[in-house]
């Protein structure tokens, strides 16, 4: 399964951080410090792969379905014999890095290709939604298979909520889903569809909203 | 913003600031963390004042608000669970969603009380309804799956069922996998529906998610035979679906499964070797590789084809991912498989010099599992050199590679000892070295368990004690408190004991720590010792000698025979004679030096310093010591007694100790192990129990006059140790240094010159060109006794065979239940299942240990669900018939043809389970498995 889904900037802030088990909030402070220490250690054109072991830990979703198992373990402390293989692929475009942590029932290379899936999505879909925190920056893509669009900055509210919708469609539970941006895009639409014609009342008039700008 | 909590504006309390407001006020403020600290705690005034609006919009807003903090502020947003609850039941769809959002990111039963109270919500949301739209569903079942309990889990199980067979499948199967993690209760309910997914028919992303959930499940189980029986399905996919991502998690199920079915493993070779040709698709190419490696390891053309491909993601230059992928891939074929290292030998060793971490990594751990007796010697000498050049911790790395393999399974590798006791000290010469404790456990246990490498230990031993450099190193002191300690306890294969006794004493010894200088000042007592009694003995044997021969050799001399003209003749290992002057300087010298210390604040050192002054005092005293006629010496009889103890105390040789040596001591008797120890906390109070490091250095450690209760009990493997003895002699010397090439190594005193060897990877390779074929050329040293105790020394015993003997969990139970759990006869041997469950009854009834044999309490588990699940039994039966019909079994069909003896045979086996004098024998001969899809 997919551990966690984070996306954070060149300087360490993340922008959307997604766990599939729980993790309090300063475990996902101090989880979100040490892959981004990890990363920004990492030069370019290297590997996309880290080894994350010994930041996640064992699965707790495996843990679950096996608790007593998972105390003898640590009792004997055995636990180099039951290292869950957790590993974190990441991509680094433009000012963001966007990281996967998965375990060992994930393909890497197929996980590689998700961010690139994530990616493009959220690049179709903020085109037209606020384009000015969008910076459309030309990076040269895994594989050289395709040159793409990438977003920057996706920081205001509404992205962010639609980043998670996006999120969703794609990874539900820590399941790959949806592999194609296209089908993602049509279901986000057609959420975006219903929630407008569900309220009539929108949350707050635009032009008061802007008041508060600066 | 002390003045926005007491008393909001009007502006606040009338116009509420948005999301998009917030995140403008933090990105402005985002300059300094102390601005950011302040805005984000403004925000939050504000949130706690809105949430609490009766309206709900406003309460959703800050809601929305609040996620975005605590999700990317890293805030506590618990106290909120409430509010959150509130919104759901809103007819308004973005305020469900904005509460679902909130709750999928927050809730979690560990922390959130409250969550019992969704469950009524998420009920009426999960139910078929045309006003529960997707959008809404969605969120409900993505709550579901994140942080449900076991309550929730299953009380909601069977609200899932509907949506299982919907439009929204894939994300209830997610869903369902989670609520089986949860609550293995569930799995009655939920699994079927999960099964009825895999068929061709069902929409393909339905597949996908279902293939994705049973893969989880196989892998995390801690056996996975519950889903043998879906391995039909699981084939039919991998030779008829085109989607990579059902293809990867398909072989990922076939890995675990092949173990439990070795018929697996040939059936599916042909498709897995058909998808590693033909596609294209690399994700999917790198899991057949590791499907080959891992299961279809014993057939070669299939290897073959993996070790093709392996090379070709090696070869991608412009991708450091395969490349990585491609060195972990040879890293899996493991031993059998050197040829195929062998083959990739230069991209292996050229990887060391990359970029990559990661790819170094592998390169690293590749080479030292190619290893072995015939090349140790090249490939290590060749890493600690290039450890010198590379950056701190990859030489450390490389360090601690070479330091595991070759101590692995006590130095099985190892056939010079004198070669690789000179690595350890070259080793510690690396200036990023921080393998001090390695280092320092190797060389002492060495000098342990190799008697033949004790000179060159020593002699090692002495280059490091006598360079001042490593003294001011922290990382180092372990590895000279070894050398110490192994230069005091073998010194009698030092060649200049005042030289060593200076290295010992010299200035800067006062930067080490007190223990490893305590353990310095024991070294002197033993070289003092060791001078001294050789010194005597040397007088002894001359004297015994010269009596004998006085009347022939010597008679016209005066008679008096002083110290000079001794002669050792053999029972000491020094070529050059001990003179009296000698052991005199030796002796005022390690008084001068020793002797503030006696004063020191640190009582280990103290201790021992006092111990050498005593000797040497002891020494002194007797009578004769200042003359200069050495002959009256050995006449003094306290001399000779100083000298019996002495030597009585250091003659027992340290062995090393088993690991189970505690475990072979009987209890004396009205020992009682297991009484309560809690009062001896009382009595030590404060007193710190830790056992110190010098213990094992100080194990002898007794004052001079106190020699007789000497020998602290030490096992040792007296038989080998004497037999040993009688071979090479108490003292003895080294096979000068023999003419093999590989033996060229640098001295370990000269890092310099090694360095100037490897200028880049490019040498290693050259340099390396043969050493990975395992030479058979025989070692012209043979290897020496290598002391090893037992089976339990230094062996790892692997925790495989205990994950083995783990008793099934629960879910597997209710899982194999399900499968299983099926009495219909079997119309075709494509009811597999129904044939397996009666074959488990048979096994129950007959008590026999066989794969299918389970714990009890899951027995238990068994028999409830049985009697809850009998309406299920029917549709499963159902279920199969009409799948016999559909079109993709054409395979199963002809291997039912092939096995319709074997079919035959179980009818008849029924039949004698009915009558229920099924003979033990008879069941025990067939195979555990049946034919499945074989």
């Amino acid at each position: 399964m997919i551990r966690a889904v984070i996306v954070m900037n060149t300087q360490g802030k993340p922008r959307l951080l997604k766990f599939y088990e729980f993790q309090p909030p300063e475990k996902q402070q101090e989880l979100t410090r040490s892959v981004f220490a990890v990363l920004s250690g990492r030069p370019d054109n290297v590997s996309n792969f880290v080894e994350a072991d010994a930041i996640f830990g064992p699965v707790i979703f495996s843990s679950l379905l096996f608790v007593s198992f998972v105390a003898e373990i640590t009792k004997k402390k055995k636990q180099e014999e039951f290292k869950e293989g957790t590993r974190l692929v990441y991509k680094h475009l433009a000012t963001l890095y966007f990281v996967f942590v998965f375990d060992s029932c994930e393909n890497e290379l197929a996980m590689l290709d998700l961010i690139q899936v994530l990616v493009e999505t959220l690049d179709r879909c903020f085109k037209n939604v606020c384009e000015l925190d969008i910076v459309f920056n030309f990076n040269k893509i895994y594989n050289n298979q395709m040159k793409t669009t990438v977003f920057m900055y996706v920081e205001l509210g509404s992205s962010y909520v639609q980043m998670h919708t996006i999120l969703d469609e794609i990874i539900f539970g820590g399941q790959v889903l949806e592999t194609s941006s296209e089908r993602v895009l049509k279901a986000v639409e057609e959420i975006s569809r219903l929630e407008k014609s569900s309220s009539s009342v929108s949350f707050v008039p635009k032009s008061v909203s802007g008041r508060f700008g600066r | 913003m002390a003045a926005t909590s007491s008393s909001p504006s009007l502006v606040d309390t009338l116009f509420q600031r948005s999301l998009d407001d917030l995140i403008r006020a933090l990105r402005s403020s985002s300059s300094s963390s102390v601005l950011e600290a302040a805005a984000i705690a403004r925000a939050l005034d504000e949130i706690r004042r809105e949430i609490r609006s009766p309206d709900l919009d406003t309460k959703a807003v800050a809601l929305q608000k609040l996620t975005y903090l605590a999700s990317l502020h890293h805030l506590d947003m618990s106290w909120a669970a409430f509010h959150a609850l509130e919104l759901l039941p809103s007819p308004s769809l973005p305020h469900p969603r904005v509460a679902y959002l909130a709750a999928s990111l927050s809730f979690h039963p560990s922390s959130t009380d409250l969550l019992p109270l969704a469950t009524h919500q998420l009920r009426k949301h999960l139910a078929p309804s045309p006003s529960n739209t997707p959008a809404l569903v969605a969120p409900a079942l993505h709550l579901l799956a994140l942080a449900s309990s076991a309550d929730l889990a299953c009380h909601l199980a069977s609200d899932l069922l509907p949506i299982l067979s919907g439009p929204l499948r894939p994300k209830a199967i997610a869903t369902a996998l989670r609520a089986f993690a949860v609550c293995p209760d569930a799995a009655p309910v939920l699994f079927k529906p999960l099964v009825d997914c895999l068929s061709l028919s069902s929409e393909p992303r339905a597949v996908s998610a279902a293939v994705s959930a049973f893969c989880e499940l196989a892998l995390a189980a801690p056996d996975p035979s519950p889903y043998l029986p879906l391995a039909p399905e699981f084939y039919r996919l991998l030779v008829d679906s085109h989607n990579n991502w059902v293809l990867i998690k398909v072989l990922k199920i076939f890995a675990r499964l092949a173990p439990l079915e070795p018929r697996l493993a040939v059936r599916i070779h042909d498709p897995v070797c058909h998808l590693l040709r033909r596609s294209p698709a690399k994700s999917l190419v790198f899991e057949c590789i590791r499907t080959v490696l891992s299961s279809l390891s014993d057939h070669d053309a299939a290897v073959r084809l993996a070790v093709d491909k392996i090379k070709e993601f090696l070869a991608s230059d412009d991708d450091p991912n395969l490349r990585y992928l491609g060195l972990q891939a040879l890293a899996m074929l493991g031993p059998a498989y050197l040829w195929a290292v062998e083959e990739s030998r230069e991209v292996v060793i050229q990887s060391l010099n990359d970029t990559d971490t990661n790819i170094r990594h592998e390169a690293l751990c590749l080479i030292m599992g190619m290893l072995c007796e015939s090349n140790v010697v090249e490939i290590c000498n060749l890493l600690i050199k290039y450890a010198m050049k590379s950056d701190p911790d990859f030489a450390n790395e490389i360090l601690d590679a070479v330091l595991a393999t070759c101590g692995r399974n006590v130095y099985e590798l190892i056939v010079d000892f004198d070669w690789y006791v000179s690595l350890l000290g070259e080793m510690a010469r690396n200036p990023h070295c921080a393998k001090g404790d390695e280092i320092e456990r190797q060389l002492v246990d060495i000098g342990l368990r190799v008697r033949d490498a004790r000179p060159e230990l020593v002699l090692v031993a002495r280059d490091l004690l006598i360079d001042p450099a490593p003294l001011g190193n922290p990382f180092l002191c372990r590895v000279l408190s070894a050398a110490a300690w192994v230069s005091g306890e073998y010194v009698e294969s030092s060649r200049n004991l005042l030289e060593l006794v200076e290295a010992l004493l010299q200035p800067r010894t006062n930067r080490l720590s007190s223990l490893v200088r305590a353990v310095y000042i024991q070294a002197v007592f033993k070289v003092v010792t060791f001078s001294f009694i050789s010194f005597i003995k040397q007088i002894q044997a001359f004297d015994t000698k010269s009596s004998a021969d006085r009347n022939a050799a010597f008679e016209s001399e005066n008679g008096v025979a002083t110290a000079d003209k001794a002669v050792i003749f053999d029972s000491i290992d020094n070529n050059e004679t001990i003179k009296h002057e000698s052991v005199s300087h030796l002796l005022d010298f390690v008084e001068t030096t020793v002797g503030p210390l006696s004063e020191c604040d640190d009582v280990e050192i103290q201790e021992r310093a006092r111990n050498v002054l005593g000797l040497i005092h002891i020494i002194r005293e007797t009578r004769y010591w200042d003359i200069v006629a050495e002959h009256g010496l050995t006449r003094d009889k306290k001399i000779s007694e100083i000298v019996e103890l002495m030597e009585a105390a250091f003659s027992e040789e340290l062995g090393p100790v088993s690991t189970n040596a505690q475990k072979r001591d009987t209890v004396p008797e009205g020992l009682i192990l297991n009484e309560n120890l809690s009062d001896l906390a009382e009595i030590l109070g404060d007193i710190d129990v830790t056992p110190c490091t010098s213990i094992l250095f100080s194990l002898r450690c007794h004052h001079p006059t106190e020699t007789k209760e000497d020998s602290a009990p030490v096992i040792e493997p007296s038989s080998l140790l004497a037999e040993h003895r009688k071979r090479h002699g108490l003292y003895y010397l080294p096979t000068e240094k023999d003419e093999v090439e590989s033996n060229d190594y640098p001295l370990a005193s000269d890092p310099l010159l090694a360095v100037s060897h490897v200028d880049d990877a490019k040498d290693i390779v050259k340099l390396t060109a043969q050493s990975f074929i395992p030479r058979k050329a025989k070692p012209t040293k043979p290897r020496p006794v290598v002391i090893r105790l037992d089976e339990g020394d230094g062996v790892s015993r692997s925790g495989l065979t205990m994950v083995k003997e783990f008793k099934d969990d629960l879910l597997s139970g209710a899982i194999r239940n399900v499968l299983l759990g099926n009495e219909s006869k079997p119309s075709s041997s494509r009811d597999m299942s129904s044939d397996r469950t009666s074959r488990r009854g048979e096994n129950d009834a007959s008590n026999n240990n066989d794969l299918f044999s389970q714990p009890k309490e899951s027995n238990a588990l068994d028999g409830r669900k049985h009697r809850k699940s009998s309406s299920r039994k029917s549709r499963h039966h159902a279920r199969h018939k009409e799948k016999n019909g559909s079109p993709g079994n054409e395979d199963i069909e002809e291997t039912s043809h092939r096995h319709s003896t074997r079919s035959s045979r179980h009818q008849g086996r029924h039949k004698h389970r009915q009558r229920g004098d099924a003979p033990p024998d008879v069941v025990s001969q067939e195979p555990v498995i049946q034919d499945f899809l074989l």
